[in-house]
């Protein structure tokens, strides 16, 4: 492969950025989606005490900071050597639930629904929230903000905040729950199951009964061959907090399954000159540069490359749902980035009848809350996030300080894919020299399929990137810059 | 009246500002109806172009999250300064420098350094490092400001029983579980109430943790950590200083991490505000 360096810059337009190279037909040779800046995370958090990492990780992310909480505080209690009580992880999986309620509801309404439901070539004006709104009406737009703001307040339940939580620590967690506060979930859980039943409708009426859409997901220029992964249970299926990794082939055979300690046995990243962010590929199978099939070691992760490396979804109507997703796109594993849209509302059934039955689980309120801590010593932590699997890891010292600090986060996991998304993306789109503003919104599908969040890869940058996208002639020469942000 | 214009951006931020807006769930209908948004990254295809041509103070009010960690972040602050009649530095980030203000403790070679060539899941046998290159600001970017939140502490508004006592012990939450009903720093957990604004309404005592002080310095107070040193020093082993054998130097053992623990938020905005390098 060639690689290609980016001068140094030294003002950036946006947070991401796309650079598009063309060769002597005005095809496309090559794309690259550019991270252009650190925060440092793992540096500054060595001399931290240990228990203010769940605190300060969440920080790397405002959008995820609850995976990012549960990641840490899990690994606070394998380095303490300390396992949660029941009702402590209990409660941790239905903070987490949460989480997923509200994360999956804002991506698909909030970001992506823009492109299905406004449409994809409507005015870029248009093409957000507030469009969305306009399109289904104030009173499904209430039940999406409604919706959204329930994961918040499940989440906030525990976590006294819901954007940065404080309720893990080591071997438990800080604040249970009163009659009044479970009974409070429970309804808010039971309404979000309705809710995202009607969200699969509406994908249902959008999007599968309009023949382009469809034909869109199917679409070559949207398929790539990868590796997925993601945590299951004994049974094989999703499960956002706990389990195996498990990595599924092309084929949907499982390749590998592990236990979170081992990652470092499984896992690996690449690093490239032109961006911060590191690029994870699976370690047997090895680096081989920007390609998909069984001889490259790049993986998918988040809702489709859990959904494939799964069997299925512990809960009924998500598992029906599942079923559902695979018999109309043709069996699994599915490689269309586009189905990932999909298979996040089948997540959001999920978290929300999960949900359901953890605040119906008679141990729920119980006050057994921590269990105390043995010695610091080194521990791993893995929870799904919404956008994937979620790697934390550190060392302290004998008084509980933090010495080391590896973090491996999910849109690290699938940056290789979504640039790889993209190039394909560009290359079925841009023939002889023809560059249009279409361009940049059929792009930005490809990558936002992913739900990317940039200030998780970097531990640096938030959220949906706005974008720049610059195209170059075989000469290296600017020709065009497409911009938004 | 016309209706108010409204700008939204973010700099070296998390996004949980961006969140936060969000947060207002259906009372943000009510400020669309009051407000017109004209430029907000995260969810507006507004370029940076368009915000350049705006006349001068075209908005009413930006509101600005994230530090300023690059040349970018820089440029963006003075032209949205520019652009608006008032603008709002939200969040600790904005304000104080943040979680992202701990990297002061530590500099561009040294991060580089653990996260592209020490991490132990990274190969990079070429010692290969980024190299886009980002400019550190230099210089004040500090105009009339005032802040806009609640003048109180967040020991106003924390419901816990207060007895004045003297701590001769500090605890780690870690070893530890609070009595959900009395006061922290009482209790011996390092909570940086006394030396914070609030205007949270102590959510984090409410979930039985200590405030970690991410509302910034108290109304008046130059800087939060020295404040919070200071309010430490007045209950900290005073009482117990005149009994024969207690060692005070020992008690501040306990005290670990102090930049982490005093300067978590605000590290970048306090009066020594990074490594020196020599």
């Amino acid at each position: 492969m060639k690689i290609v360096t980016i001068d140094p810059i030294t003002r950036l337009e946006g947070h991401g950025k796309i650079e598009i190279f063309l060769n002597e037909d005005g095809n496309v040779e090559n794309a690259y989606l550019q991270i252009p800046e650190l925060r440092g995370f793992e540096r500054f958090c060595e001399g931290r005490k240990a228990e203010d990492m769940p605190i300060i990780t969440p920080r790397i992310c405002g959008v995820c900071p609850v995976a990012h909480h549960l990641a840490s505080t899990k690994t606070l209690d394998a380095a303490y050597g300390v396992e949660p009580t029941e009702t402590a992880s209990k409660l941790r999986e239905l903070m987490n639930c949460g989480y997923f309620i509200y994360d999956h509801t804002l991506h698909f309404y909030f970001l992506a629904a823009p492109d299905f439901v406004v449409g994809p070539d409507a005015p870029p004006s248009e093409r957000n929230i507030f469009g969305v709104l306009k399109k289904v009406g104030l009173d499904v737009g209430r039940e999406i903000i409604k919706h959204r703001a329930y994961g918040q307040r499940i989440t906030e339940t525990f976590g006294g905040k819901a954007t940065h939580p404080t309720c893990g620590i080591p071997g438990g967690i800080s604040k249970g729950l009163n009659d009044e506060e479970r009974q409070s979930i429970e309804d808010m859980a039971r309404s979000s199951v309705e809710f995202a039943k009607f969200s699969l409708g509406i994908f249902n009426d959008v999007v599968l009964s309009n023949q382009d859409y469809v034909d869109l997901i199917l679409s070559d220029s949207y398929q790539l061959k990868t590796y997925n992964m993601g945590l299951v249970d004994d049974n094989n299926h999703v499960n956002f907090y706990g389990g195996d990794i498990r990595v599924t082939d092309q084929q949907g055979k499982e390749y590998v399954k592990f236990g979170e300690q081992d990652y470092l046995d499984h896992v690996c990243e690449h690093v490239e000159p032109w961006t911060y962010s590191k690029f994870t590929y699976l370690k047997d199978v090895g680096w081989d540069g920007f390609t998909d099939g069984p001889r490259s070691g790049v993986f998918r992760v988040g809702p489709l490359g859990r959904l494939n490396a799964a069997d299925g979804m512990a809960t009924p109507q998500a598992d029906e749902e599942y079923k559902r997703m695979y018999k109309t796109l043709g069996g699994r594993p599915i490689q269309s980035t586009l189905a990932f849209h999909w298979a996040r509302l089948v997540e959001l059934l999920y978290a929300a009848e999960r949900a359901v039955e953890l605040a119906t689980d008679p141990g729920i309120t119980s006050t057994d809350l921590r269990n105390p801590v043995g010695e610091p010593g080194e521990g791993v932590g893995v929870v799904e996030a919404a956008r994937g699997t979620l790697i934390h890891h550190y060392k302290l010292d004998q008084e509980g300080i933090i010495k080391k600090v590896n973090l491996v986060v999910a849109t690290t996991m699938n940056y290789a894919d979504i640039c790889m998304s993209i190039r394909d993306a560009a290359k079925g789109l841009i023939k002889d020299n023809n560059v249009n503003e279409g361009l940049l919104n059929m792009v930005e599908m490809a990558f936002r399929a992913y739900d990317p969040c940039f200030g998780c890869s970097t531990h640096t940058l938030p959220g949906q990137a706005p974008l720049k996208v610059n195209i170059y002639d075989y000469r290296k020469r600017l020709i065009e810059t497409v911009q938004r942000g | 009246m016309s209706k108010l214009k409204f700008g939204f951006y973010w700099a070296a931020s998390c996004g949980g500002c961006e969140i936060a807006v969000l947060d207002m769930d259906e009372d943000l209908l009510e400020v669309l109806d009051v407000a017109d948004v004209v430029f907000w990254p995260v969810a507006m295809d507004i370029k940076y172009k368009d915000v350049e041509a705006m006349e001068d103070g075209y908005m009413d009010v930006v509101f600005f999250n994230g530090a300023v960690r690059n040349s970018e972040q820089e440029h963006l602050a003075k032209l949205l300064r520019k652009k608006a009649k008032y603008m709002v530095a939200f969040g600790s980030c904005a304000y104080t420098g943040g979680i992202p203000g701990l990297a002061n403790v530590s500099n561009r070679e040294e991060i580089f350094d653990v996260v592209y060539l020490k991490s132990p899941s990274t190969v990079n046998p070429k010692k290969i490092v980024p190299r886009t290159e980002v400019e550190v600001p230099e210089g004040e970017l500090t105009l009339p400001v005032s802040v806009r939140a609640p003048e109180l502490s967040v020991c106003d508004e924390c419901p816990r029983k207060k007895e004045n006592k003297q701590i001769t012990e500090i605890k780690r939450i870690v070893d530890h579980t609070p009595d959900p009903d009395k006061c922290l720093l009482e209790q011996g957990f390092i909570c940086m109430g006394p030396a914070t604004r609030g205007g949270c309404g102590a959510r984090c005592i409410n979930a039985n943790m200590p405030c970690t002080g991410c509302g910034g310095p108290c109304p008046g107070a130059i800087e939060q950590g020295s404040a919070m040193i200071s309010a430490l020093s007045t209950i900290l082993g005073l009482a117990a200083e005149k009994e024969e054998g207690f060692d005070f130097e020992e008690l501040l053992t306990q005290l670990k991490d102090p930049v982490g623990t005093f300067y978590k938020y605000s590290l970048a905005g306090s009066i020594i505000n990074r490594k020196v390098k020599r």
